[in-house]
């Protein structure tokens, strides 16, 4: 973190006491995400290990330093995972001593209370574990890694987002967000739903990674990988995503813009193999971050929308 | 070094503001390819000419049915010098409350106006918006500048039109640009077809605005979000660690400054100033930071640390403005939860002391305040709070009402009268000149 320069008499600076945009975003997450813990009885924080859940935790360590995280961290586990994304998750919940809580999509399926899709991808099957998990542990605020600029749906969300009891969300009647007084106050039975980096886009993310010096899986960086074509999307051969007839199989040197289910999470080539080399990737992007992998996102105009308020992230 | 601005458009519903934003986001290069291939798509499904740039920003399904923008969304661009963060909030008056949501944050207010139309109601709304939430910069965009040929006393007589409105609320900095958000004229790239203007373009014009406030000429506030108290929990070196986590609304601290704890009154010296295990020497708004203090005192969660050279006094009897956003209606006698900093206390409505006729910008007598009403209300706290002219201090000035049942944000609030005060004077001097 860039420290302020304190060797200058104070009057000679007046132009220098600004906050860069990252500081800036940063200041406000963390702003964020302290109301959180000061105002809510139990919040938790959706950690899957993927780039936009480790900003959000990186930001929870510094936000009570040097206290530790004051919550809980829960992951909706969809059972299609890459390992290293696992390994990931559980070395950084045991470093920094955090209570993990899982919520399996695979329990749901193997006794029946969700059914897999005739495509077999899990991303749409989340909703229920995950509205499941906050009711039953009684998590009264959900900290997301949401950012308005993924999604156009995502686009008017609040940074308080207020769920009823249904995790449904209400797009139609959200409440005013105004200055930085943000309104947690919600009845027994709803949610906050919590996005301290609503204001982030990826190429922030990316320039807080390098500037912090963050961790990420290894996947978000090129490497040599077995991979099939299928919609136009590169995915990785695995068990949950074998090649069907008339798909090659190939080996190509691609990096992971986003982590989700892994048999229908895109790849995209790459040669970025440092943060520096995907800040100048994600820079001269042509193709939207969930464009280029996210097959669930391209079903339909409102698909996110749907999805949102049926409870989803 | 790359800096922030934060816009808030506004205006009359079809006056063109998600056209606008669609063309600044398109003619900056932020759109990629395929958000812009879905647009060219539903365009064309529609039988569209070309490519509707304002599907760009109408995000939910029911937007896009009514071809109007509902919910503020918001959109990220950057230029070499400067992000952006723009709040597109709708034009409809059912949905005031989302102009008021947008502006209360931002740098500057982006307005739109149809040169065919002149001024609204809404345009008159949105002026008083910006004035009373003391948004630092208003751009005024004469849009649809092409359906009257460019024509330039067309323009110049809406841009007087506006100014004299805005001048009456007064907003005296305030800059006109003409503008074809359809065809891109004078948004991103300057237009042939205005040789008669000689002003920056939209974008030229918001990369080089300076954002408000500096933390210099405005004293120490920190509303204190929660106590930092590891105890047992961060190890031996940690035991003793007391800190008070907060983001600084206004001005400066340093380690050795002498502050005071409002609202007990009690007073310390800053011995630390920490930022995760970084210790700085001084900080400023608006940067989150943990405060030590030399004295063991009590504070908490709400109070406010503020600087012993200008401190603020500690009141239960507030005289406010405040933007209605509720389907309810305020009347006398009101119990409601008032959020301020970091504090959340019981109030009741004491009295309703008018509310603002946009069409004359004064303040008339009224018994009630309805849903997108500004109005002036007086309000008796539960317990005592270091309020603070929202005039001087958009930080300790601001505050939320909140219904103490549902929990629903009820309204926006200032403190002062700032708006009023501001009416009589130009009400003053319109009568000098007149005399």
């Amino acid at each position: 973190m860039p420290t302020i320069p304190t060797d200058k008499a104070p009057m000679t600076q007046t132009d220098e006491r600004r906050l860069t945009q990252l500081q800036w975003l940063e200041s406000e997450a963390i702003h964020i995400i302290r109301e959180v813990a000061a105002e809510f009885e139990r919040p938790v924080l959706l950690f899957s290990g993927g780039k936009d859940s480790v900003v959000m935790l990186h930001l929870a360590t510094k936000a009570f330093w040097p206290s530790p995280v004051p919550f809980p961290v829960m992951h909706v586990d969809t059972g299609h995972n890459f390992p290293e994304v696992i390994a990931f998750r559980d070395a950084t919940v045991e470093r920094l001593g955090l209570r993990l809580e899982v919520a399996s999509v695979q329990d749901y399926i193997d006794d029946g209370r969700l059914r897999e899709r005739s495509d077999g991808t899990r991303n749409q099957l989340q909703t229920q574990p995950l509205l499941d998990g906050i009711t039953n542990h009684k998590f009264d605020a959900v900290f997301g890694g949401g950012r308005r600029d993924e999604e156009k749906a995502r686009a008017k969300e609040r940074v308080f987002s207020l769920r009823d009891e249904f995790g449904q969300w209400d797009p139609r009647n959200q409440r005013p967000e105004l200055w930085n007084l943000y309104n947690g106050r919600h009845r027994p039975g709803e949610h906050v739903r919590v996005f301290p980096l609503s204001n982030w886009t990826e190429l922030d993310v990316w320039q807080y990674i390098a500037a912090e010096d963050i961790a990420l899986p290894e996947l978000y960086y090129a490497h040599q990988r077995e991979i099939f074509e299928r919609d136009g999307m590169i995915i990785s051969v695995s068990d949950v995503s074998m090649p069907r007839e008339g798909e090659t199989v190939s080996k190509r040197q691609v990096r992971y813009r986003t982590v989700g289910d892994a048999s229908c999470t895109g790849a995209v080539e790459s040669d970025a193999t440092t943060v520096e080399a995907v800040i100048v990737e994600v820079a001269a992007t042509r193709i939207t971050e969930r464009g280029a992998t996210r097959a669930d996102d391209r079903a339909s105009e409102a698909a996110m929308e749907d999805r949102k308020k049926e409870g989803y992230f | 070094m790359r800096t922030l601005l934060r816009l808030a458009t506004a205006g009359s519903v079809d006056d063109g503001k998600s056209t606008l934003v669609g063309r600044l986001l398109y003619d900056s290069k932020s759109v990629l390819a395929d958000q812009f291939d879905a647009v060219e798509r539903v365009s064309r499904d529609r039988g569209l000419a070309s490519a509707d740039l304002a599907l760009l920003t109408d995000g939910l399904r029911s937007e896009r049915e009514q071809g109007i923008t509902i919910d503020v969304a918001y959109r990220y661009f950057a230029t070499a010098e400067r992000s952006f963060i723009l709040a597109d909030c709708p034009g409809h008056v059912q949905y005031t409350r989302n102009t008021v949501t947008g502006a209360s944050t931002a740098d500057v207010v982006v307005l739109l106006v149809d040169v065919r139309h002149g001024i609204q109601e809404q345009t008159r709304r949105h002026l008083a918006v910006a004035s009373l939430l003391r948004v630092p910069h208003v751009v005024v965009v004469v849009n649809k500048i092409d359906l009257v040929d460019f024509d330039e006393a067309t323009y110049t007589r809406v841009s007087d039109e506006v100014l004299a409105s805005a001048r009456g609320l007064g907003l005296y900095d305030v800059a006109t640009i003409p503008v074809s958000a359809l065809d891109g004229d004078n948004v991103v790239d300057r237009s042939d077809r205005t040789p008669w203007y000689d002003g920056p373009t939209l974008l030229a014009f918001l990369e080089q605005l300076s954002p408000a406030g500096s933390p210099h000429s405005e004293p120490l506030r920190f509303p204190v979000q929660l106590v930092v108290r590891p105890q047992q929990a961060a190890g031996d070196e940690f035991r003793d660690y007391r800190g008070y986590a907060g983001q600084i609304s206004s001005g400066l601290v340093r380690v050795g400054d002498a502050v005071t704890v409002q609202p007990s009154g009690r007073t310390s010296t800053v011995t630390g100033i920490d930022f995760a295990g970084v210790a700085l020497e001084e900080a400023f708004a608006p940067q989150s930071v943990t405060l030590r203090l030399a004295d063991d005192i009590d504070i908490s969660r709400g109070d406010l640390i503020a600087t012993s050279r200008s401190v603020p006094t500690v009141t239960q009897d507030i005289d406010g403005t405040v933007a209605w956003l509720a389907e309810s209606t305020l009347v006398p006698g009101t119990k409601v939860l008032l959020k301020h900093g970091t504090r959340t206390v019981q109030a009741i409505v004491k009295a309703i002391g008018g509310k603002l006729d946009l069409d004359d910008a004064q303040l008339l007598p009224a018994e009630s305040l309805g849903l997108n009403d500004i109005g002036h209300v007086t309000l008796r706290l539960a317990s005592a709070i270091p309020a603070e002219e929202y005039l001087h201090s958009r930080g300790t000035g601001a505050f939320l009402l909140i219904d103490a049942q549902d929990g629903g944000t009820l309204a926006a609030g200032m403190v002062g009268d700032a708006l009023l005060d501001t009416l009589a004077e130009v009400g003053a001097a319109g009568a000098t000149v007149s005399a």
